[in-house]
């Protein structure tokens, strides 16, 4: 489990950028689209993108399922952004027929920072990342509304939890894929260790 | 509230506007489709067809070849009802160079302003100065040239012209090879022959230098102009194009709904011939198409721009 195999949900969105994240971690990254390939890896990344349109292409092509039995069964997974929706146990205000993979036991705000003109970047702590503040980069991100008495908050701004862990489950309503910064994949690749 | 590409932040104060925050927000739209639609309640169908975006414009481009005349940006009105009807990602068109229009765009909260060539341009010369907006910008392209220019002007996306309109692919397959052979061409040059590169391309060379270092844009790359069919868009996809505009294509089609889910689906699989072809099946009347044969020289918008 040295170089552990990480999928990445390539349904939609900035797949490219986490399989380059996850492989400068030490994993071994590969595109997920299939059952048949979500069958082959020991994690998943759900990447930033369109979380309707994941959802709605996951159902299409019958990948909702076996994406929550294998987070049933204890997978190691990261969300980001959109990712961060799709682990959610419940969206605050869904689009009719938005349905989630699930897992961690809060509630999303989905664009909770407002529109594009309203998307920033933003130096932060983020508990259980070492070396310093991660560079924040949010973009019509969500936050979280509140959380279950498992789930750890690992970085907040405004109040509002923006980083958080559930046992195998992590998600963050940034995109640290996007600043070469690699320390969560990082945390993420160890996450996955752990678990085989 | 201007950036470059170099900027990063200084303080701990968060910063809007970046190049970031601008490039970034295309990168969540890759290997996704954008739609044209033209009511609140087309958005409704296309954000239900899973479009990663929508293109909230008055006239599709089929229309505007039609009606003629001075095509402009939309009646702000248009545009609030359909950011009203859909939670994801609003597009909106300004004429090229008219960056009041702009200005507009970006004080009605769109996510994108497309600079586009649809409309009829409000300046010969100049593109809008996209650096000086918080909103970030995606422009057409026809050659690598040209998309360096607009990237230079601070274009956060780029996307084949193709001819919009026509439901003919052939401009936007050739526009993409254009862009991808310029890209290809760099990379086997060495330092002293990217000057001249430069040169050749009327790009500043910094820009020049990052595309033959990377092998790519620097911003994401769609492809736009007469994709109509699921094969159509897995077609761009096989080129290289990141995703996909789709404007007349869909909603001047015989069932609107199905074809656009068809095309999303095919944009997903593109690679995968049996998911394009089950994509492919039943979805009632394309649109109709011009043959590019017949078009006059002045009813080509790829031409607008430079």
């Amino acid at each position: 489990m040295d170089t552990p195999a990480i999928g990445v949900l390539a349904l939609q969105g900035d797949v490219r950028e986490h399989l380059a994240a996850l492989a400068a971690a030490g994993a071994s990254a590969v595109p997920v689209r299939r059952p048949a390939e979500l069958a082959e890896v020991s994690g998943l990344v759900i990447p930033g993108g369109e979380s309707t349109t994941m959802s709605k292409l996951a159902v299409a092509f019958g990948l909702l399922e076996p994406l929550r039995e294998r987070v049933r069964a204890g997978m190691p997974a990261y969300g980001s952004c959109a990712g961060m929706i799709m682990l959610a146990d419940k969206i605050l205000d869904p689009r009719s027929g938005q349905e989630t993979v699930g897992g961690i036991d809060m509630i999303v705000r989905r664009n909770a920072f407002g529109r594009q003109n309203e998307s920033f970047e933003v130096p932060l702590e983020v508990a259980g990342v070492p070396g310093g503040p991660v560079h924040g980069v949010f973009i019509r991100a969500p936050w979280v509304e509140s959380t279950g008495a498992g789930v750890e908050r690992l970085a907040e701004v405004g109040g509002h939890p923006v980083a958080v862990r559930q046992g195998p489950l992590l998600a963050t309503s940034f995109h640290p894929e996007l600043t070469g910064d690699h320390r969560v994949h990082a945390l993420f690749a160890d996450m996955v260790r752990r678990a085989g | 509230m201007s950036s470059t590409p170099s900027s990063a932040p200084q303080s701990s104060a968060p910063e809007t506007g970046t190049a970031r925050v601008k490039r970034g927000m295309a990168e969540q739209l890759k290997g996704g489709v954008i739609m044209d639609v033209v009511t609140p309640e087309q958005a409704k169908i296309a954000e239900d067809a899973g479009a990663v975006a929508v293109m909230a414009l008055e006239r599709v481009p089929a229309d505007i070849r039609k009606d003629g005349g001075v095509a402009r940006m939309s009646d702000p009105d248009m545009i609030e009802g359909i950011i009203e009807a859909v939670s994801i990602p609003v597009m909106a068109k300004s004429r090229i160079g008219h960056f009041v229009e702009a200005q507009i765009l970006q004080a009605l909260g769109v996510d994108y302003v497309d600079e586009s060539e649809v409309l009829t341009p409000a300046d010969e010369v100049n593109h809008s100065d996209k650096w000086a907006f918080t909103t970030p910008f995606v422009c057409g392209a026809t050659n690598l040239g040209e998309a360096l220019r607009r990237i230079a002007e601070g274009a956060a996306m780029i996307r084949s012209k193709g001819e919009a309109g026509t439901g003919n692919v052939v401009e936007a397959v050739r526009h993409l090879r254009q862009i991808k052979n310029g890209i290809g061409a760099l990379r086997g040059l060495d330092n002293h022959e990217l000057y001249a590169a430069a040169k050749e391309l009327r790009a500043p060379y910094e820009l020049v230098a990052e595309v033959a270092r990377l092998g790519k844009l620097p911003v994401v790359l769609f492809s736009a102009g007469g994709v109509a069919t699921p094969a159509d868009a897995a077609l761009m996809r096989q080129l290289g194009a990141e995703g996909v505009f789709v404007g007349s294509g869909i909603f001047k089609s015989g069932d609107p709904a199905k074809r656009a889910s068809a095309i999303v689906k095919a944009t997903t699989f593109y690679d995968d011939p049996k998911v394009v072809a089950d994509a492919s099946r039943n979805l009632g009347e394309a649109m109709v198409g011009i043959n590019l044969d017949t078009l006059d020289d002045s009813e080509r918008y790829a031409g607008r721009g430079w």
